[in-house]
């Protein structure tokens, strides 16, 4: 089934729960964002955000994890259901990421999934473009990450 | 230290920022994708090889990321950086392959004061990222916020 089938235009999907913990952040950071705010709790209280908090990057991150966790999850059930699963290829970007409150240490972000558009790729016969709202909201409610994504998926 | 300080004002429309070179090693590619984006095309040559990617790939975000770490080499990690509200536009334009050797700049677009917030300015920036063979992997346009150099040294 392709995906605009199995998820309808307009219907949010909540994808999971992840949890920041400091170790994590700091982890993600020492590799590929070593900035102080996301370092270490004391030099990051002299910056803007005003504690330890997850680099923009390691919050992104955690949205395509709980996807690949979605989409595993559907795979088994389409098994058992017998739906011909949707055959999903890579993305060609996003558009209009923003980072729109710190994700601070010890923070759950609730990620989620709401489907936009889905059309046929002009230049490649054969491939469907499909964008979709990506979102992040933390434990309070407050919305942390909000992209417009898109992945291809071929016809 | 404080000479190498790059703040707002050092931002000028049009200065470049070399980036990298950083290697994408094989293990690299599979840890990354273990922890973020499991999918087989990140974990498997076999499964690369049959996937539009045409080969063991890295995470898009994995990409990214690394591209975060060359910025912070460049002038991130000097500078008075404030962190980032987003990315304009980000497009993966061809896979990058477990092996490959990422490159590229930093070129300063625009740079206005943030009237909101006295002592900071906005940054936008486009990023052009490429592979050993200086073909285009990743081109992007975001924005960072630095401290303007006289609110740098009052709080130094």
């Amino acid at each position: 089934m392709r995906m605009i089938e199995l998820y309808p235009i307009g219907q949010r999907i909540v994808l999971g729960d992840l949890l920041f913990t400091p170790e994590d952040i700091v982890r993600f950071a020492s590799q590929f964002d070593p900035q102080p705010f996301h370092m270490d709790a004391e030099k990051a209280r002299d910056t803007m955000f005003g504690g330890l908090c997850a680099s923009g990057w390691h919050t992104c991150a955690g949205w395509m994890k709980m996807m690949v966790a979605f989409h595993k999850a559907e795979a088994r059930r389409f098994a058992a259901e017998g739906i011909a699963p949707p055959r999903m290829g890579p993305s060609p970007g996003f558009n209009d990421l923003k980072w729109l409150k710190p994700v601070f240490a010890g923070d759950t972000v609730t990620y989620s999934q709401t489907p936009l558009t889905s059309r046929a790729s002009q230049s490649r016969p054969g491939l469907i473009i499909n964008t979709g709202l990506a979102e992040g909201v933390n434990q309070k409610g407050e919305p942390v990450l909000r992209f417009e994504s898109s992945v291809i998926e071929y016809a | 230290m404080e000479d190498f300080v790059l703040s707002f004002e050092d931002f000028t429309v049009g200065r470049r920022f070399p980036l990298g070179p950083m290697a994408m090693p094989r293990e690299a590619v599979i840890a990354f994708a273990e922890e973020f984006d499991a999918q087989p095309m990140h974990l498997d040559e076999e499964a690369g090889k049959a996937s539009l990617l045409g080969g063991l790939a890295a995470s898009g975000w994995h990409t990214n990321a690394a591209v975060m770490r060359m910025m912070f080499e460049s002038y991130i990690g000097h500078s008075t950086s404030q962190g980032s509200p987003g990315i304009d536009h980000l497009a993966w334009k061809r896979p990058v392959m477990a092996g490959d050797t990422l490159s590229g700049h930093s070129i300063v677009q625009e740079s206005r004061p943030l009237k909101s917030r006295p002592g900071l300015g906005i940054v936008r920036f486009r990023n052009e990222i490429e592979n050993q063979s200086g073909e285009l992997v990743c081109l992007s346009e975001f924005s960072v916020i630095f401290r303007m150099r006289d609110e740098s040294r009052g709080a130094a």
